[in-house]
C-alpha cells in the first residue's frame, strides 16, 4: 500500500498543491527523501512561475498526477550538504531549475545535455528513481543532487535570478547550439513574455540587433526603452514584415499559442533559422518552398544541461542581467496564475516563498 | 516590339518545347546568343528529365513562361570558346546544371553559392540579364557563361552522369552542409526516385548506414539487392516505423507529394535532422513538440553552388556514383513523362539528344 505524500520520505515538507484540473493551489503537507551523500538540501526563498507551471496545473498536456507542486526556477540558501559535496557549502545561494535526476551514462548525459536524456527526472510532476513522484518549488524546502544545483554569481539578486533557471536556460542553450550569439548578427524574438524579454536581454549583451516580433504593439515602447530592443515589429501588420523580409540571421520564437510560421520563415536571411522554445499543442503549417529556396531551418529546443545552465547564470552574473519581475506572496498565486493566463505581468512573477510561505496555513489547508 | 524566338539571338537553335500548360513537348526553332568572350558554346549530347522539368511545363508553380524548353540536366562538348575562356576548350565533355548566372556581388555570390542568390538565373523559363528568356537542354545547343559550366569528369559515362547536375547535387548539397557524412552515422532516404536513389548510392560512398523509406515495398529487393542501401522500411507499416524511431541520424526526404512529417520526426534520434529537398506545392503539417522535445530540425536545400557541384561531380567520379538512367529519344518524350507522373522509371529518363537531333 503506497504511503501518502507526507510519508513517503523522512523529511517533513510544506508547499502548495493543485488537487485536480482546476489548478487551483492550496496549502499541502508533504516530505522530501532524506540526505544522500550527493545531495544538497536548501530553504527556498524565491520561486519563478513559468507557464509550464500553468499548464501543468491545468493538465493541458494529459501527463499531470495530481498532487502537484509546480515550480522549477527555485533559489534559496543551502542548510545542508552531503557528505560527498564538493560543488557548494552552508549558507551558498543556489538554485534549481527544470531538472533533478537523469540516467548519467546514456550518450546525451556523458555530453552535458542531462535535459535530453531519455530517462531525465524534472523537478515536478515526474517520477523519480525511487518511483516517488517530484514535488517542486512552491515549497520551503528542496533537496537535489549537487549535479543539479546551480551555484547563483554574488551579484545576482535571489528573486530577479530566479526565471533565469528556466526561462534563461530556454534561450540561452540555441542561442549557443545554433550559433545565434555573434556579435553584429540579427536576431528576432517572438513574444515579449518571461521567455521573450530574457531573449532580449542575453542578445544585446551578446553584441547582437535584436527586433522583438510581437502582437501587441503597446509593448514596443518597453522593449526599445527598457529592454533595448533595436527595432519592434508588429506581426500582424503587412507592412512591418514585408519591410523586414530577409533580414534576420536567426529567431527566437517563444511562442506556445498556434501561429503562422510563414512570416517568420520569410523574415530570415537566407540560411537562416527559425528556433522554437515554445511548444504549441496543435500542429503548424510548415511551408516547405521557402525553407528549400533560402536553405532555411526549423528547430527545437528543450531547456539545457547542467553544465550550460551554470555557463548562462555565470553568464548573466558577468553582464548583470536578471528577470523583470513582480514579486508576490505565496497566497496571490491563484491571482497571478489567472493573471499569467492572460499574459498579464512584465514579465515573470517570482513568488516570495522565504517570507510569505508560512507553516500556519498547514492546519487549514490540510485535506 | 519583341522579336520571335527564332529571331531574338543570331544562332539558331532546335529544341523541344512545351506551349502550353497541357504540357505537351514539341519541335521548336529558336536561337541562342552568340558566344561571346566570357561564354562557353556547347554541343548537346544527354539531357536528363527532371521532375521539375514536369512541373514546370504543367505550370504547377504558376511561374511557367510559355514556351518552355526544359531541361537542366545537360552534357555535351565544347564547340566554341570566348576569348576570355581558359579553363575550357573546343571538345572537352563539360555540364550545366540547375542555374547559368547570378549576380556575382551578392554575400551569397561570394560564398560560391550562386544557387540563394536572388538574381540567379535559371537555365529555362527565367528571364536572363538581357531579358530574354532562358531555354534549357531539350535542345541541340546551349551557350553558357563559363562560369556556370562544369567540366566533366573523364571517367564518368556521359549519359548517366547526366542526372547529377541536378539530383547529384541536390542531395550532395545538404549532405555537405548540414553535415551528414560522417562515417557509421544513420541516414534515411525517404523516396525512391530520381533524387533517392542517388542520396542512397552517395550516402553509401561517404560511409553511411542508409536505411529507404518509401511507400512501395516492390521497391525493397532493388534497394538493398542493387542500389546497396543497408535496410528499407515502409512507411505505411506502423509496427514497422515504431521499431525503427530514434535510430537515423539524418534523413533526406525527397518526396514531392504530401506526406506526414511527423513520422519521419520520430524516426530521428536526439539533434537529428530532417531535411526536405522534394516541394509539396502546399504547406505540411509539422508538430512542434518532438522538434522541441528532442531538440531536432527540419531544414531545406535547393540544388547547389557551382563550386560544389563541381566537387560533387569529382566525387562521384572517384567513387563510381552515377545514376540508374533509361535513355530515351527526343520524341519519346511525352510518354516518358506520363511515365514520370506515374513515378514508373527507375530511376531518371535521360534524352539522348545526340543521337535525336539531325
Amino acid at each position: 500500500m503506497s504511503k501518502s505524500a507526507e510519508e513517503e520520505h523522512r523529511r517533513k515538507a510544506f508547499g502548495w498543491a493543485a488537487r485536480d484540473s482546476t489548478g487551483v493551489l492550496s496549502p499541502f503537507n508533504f516530505s522530501r527523501r532524506a540526505m544522500e551523500d550527493g545531495d544538497v538540501l536548501f530553504k527556498v526563498l524565491y520561486c519563478g512561475i513559468c507557464h509550464t507551471d500553468l499548464h501543468s496545473l491545468k493538465n493541458e498536456w494529459g501527463n499531470t498526477v495530481y498532487p502537484i507542486v509546480p515550480g522549477h526556477e527555485i533559489v534559496g540558501i543551502v542548510t545542508e550538504v552531503g557528505q560527498k559535496v564538493e560543488k557548494v557549502k552552508v549558507g551558498d545561494k543556489v538554485g534549481v531549475g527544470c531538472l533533478v535526476g537523469a540516467c548519467h551514462s546514456c550518450d546525451n548525459c556523458t555530453n552535458d545535455l542531462e535535459n535530453y536524456c531519455p530517462k531525465t527526472v524534472f523537478t515536478y510532476n515526474a517520477k523519480n528513481y525511487d518511483g516517488t513522484v517530484t514535488y517542486g518549488g512552491y515549497s520551503d524546502i528542496m533537496v537535489a543532487n549537487e549535479r543539479y544545483i546551480v551555484r547563483i554569481p554574488e551579484n545576482i539578486p535571489l528573486d530577479g535570478g530566479a526565471p533565469l533557471l528556466c526561462a534563461g536556460i530556454t534561450v540561452y542553450s540555441p542561442m549557443k547550439y545554433f550559433d545565434l550569439n555573434k556579435p553584429g548578427m540579427h536576431l528576432g524574438v517572438v513574444g515579449l513574455g518571461g521567455l521573450g524579454h530574457v531573449a532580449v536581454k542575453f542578445a544585446k549583451a551578446y553584441g547582437l540587433k535584436v527586433t522583438v516580433i510581437s502582437t501587441s504593439p503597446n509593448k514596443e515602447k518597453e522593449a526599445i526603452e527598457h529592454l533595448g530592443a533595436d527595432s519592434f515589429i508588429v506581426s500582424r501588420d503587412q507592412a512591418q514584415i514585408k519591410a523586414a523580409l530577409g533580414t534576420m540571421d536567426g529567431i527566437i520564437d517563444t511562442v506556445s499559442a498556434v501561429h503562422p510560421i510563414l512570416p517568420l520563415i520569410g523574415l530570415l536571411k537566407s540560411h537562416g533559422k527559425l528556433i522554437m522554445v515554445g511548444a504549441p499543442d496543435r500542429p503548424l503549417e510548415l511551408p516547405v518552398f521557402p525553407l528549400l529556396m533560402g536553405r532555411k531551418i526549423v528547430a527545437g529546443s528543450c531547456i539545457g544541461g547542467m553544465k550550460e545552465t551554470q555557463e548562462m547564470i555565470d553568464f548573466a552574473g558577468k553582464h548583470g542581467i536578471t528577470a523583470d519581475i513582480e514579486v508576490i506572496s505565496m497566497d496571490y498565486v491563484n491571482t497571478a496564475l489567472d493573471r499569467l493566463a492572460k499574459a498579464d505581468v512584465r514579465y515573470r512573477f517570482v513568488i516570495d516563498v522565504g517570507n510569505t510561505l508560512t507553516n500556519a496555513e498547514s492546519v487549514t489547508g490540510r485535506l | 516590339m519583341s522579336k520571335s524566338p527564332e529571331d531574338e539571338h543570331p544562332l539558331r537553335a532546335l529544341g523541344w518545347a512545351a506551349k502550353d500548360n497541357s504540357g505537351v513537348l514539341s519541335p521548336f526553332n529558336f536561337s541562342r546568343r552568340d558566344i561571346g568572350a566570357d561564354d562557353v558554346g556547347i554541343k548537346i549530347l544527354y539531357c536528363g528529365v527532371c521532375h521539375s522539368d514536369l512541373h514546370s511545363i504543367k505550370n504547377d508553380w504558376g511561374d511557367a513562361l510559355y514556351p518552355i524548353v526544359p531541361g537542366h540536366e545537360i552534357v555535351g562538348k565544347v564547340t566554341k570558346v570566348g576569348t576570355n575562356v581558359e579553363k575550357f576548350k573546343v571538345g572537352d565533355h563539360v555540364g550545366v546544371g540547375v542555374i547559368v548566372g547570378s549576380c556575382g556581388n551578392c554575400e551569397t555570390c561570394k560564398q560560391d553559392l550562386e544557387n540563394y542568390c536572388p538574381q540567379k538565373i535559371l537555365t529555362y523559363n527565367t528571364v536572363d540579364h538581357d531579358v530574354t528568356k532562358t531555354y534549357g537542354g531539350y535542345s541541340d545547343t546551349v551557350v553558357v557563361n563559363k562560369n556556370f559550366v562544369l567540366r566533366f569528369p573523364d571517367n564518368m559515362p556521359l549519359d548517366a552522369g547526366a542526372p547529377l547536375l541536378c539530383a547529384g547535387i541536390t542531395v550532395y548539397s545538404p549532405m555537405k552542409y548540414y553535415g551528414m557524412t560522417e562515417p557509421g552515422k544513420h541516414l534515411g532516404v525517404v523516396g525512391l526516385g530520381g533524387l533517392g536513389h542517388v542520396a542512397v548510392k552517395l550516402g553509401k560512398a561517404f560511409g553511411l548506414k542508409v536505411t529507404v523509406i518509401s511507400t512501395s515495398l516492390s521497391k525493397e529487393k532493388e534497394a538493398v539487392e542493387r542500389l546497396g542501401a543497408d535496410s528499407f522500411l515502409v512507411s505505411r507499416d506502423p509496427e514497422k516505423m515504431k521499431a525503427a524511431m530514434g535510430t537515423m541520424d539524418y534523413i533526406i526526404d525527397t518526396v514531392s507529394a504530401v506526406h506526414l512529417l511527423g513520422p519521419l520526426l520520430g524516426l530521428l534520434k536526439m539533434h537529428g535532422k530532417l531535411i526536405t529537398v522534394g516541394l509539396p506545392n502546399v504547406p505540411l503539417e509539422l508538430s512542434i513538440f518532438p522538434l522541441v522535445m528532442g531538440r531536432k530540425l527540419i531544414g531545406g536545400s535547393a540544388f547547389g553552388g557551382i563550386k560544389e557541384t563541381q566537387e560533387m561531380l569529382d566525387f562521384c567520379a572517384k567513387h563510381n556514383v552515377t545514376a540508374d538512367i533509361e535513355l530515351i529519344k527526343m520524341e519519346d518524350i511525352n510518354t516518358a513523362m506520363e511515365r514520370l507522373v506515374k513515378a514508373d522509371v527507375r530511376y531518371r529518363f535521360v534524352i539522348d539528344i545526340g543521337n535525336s537531333f539531325a
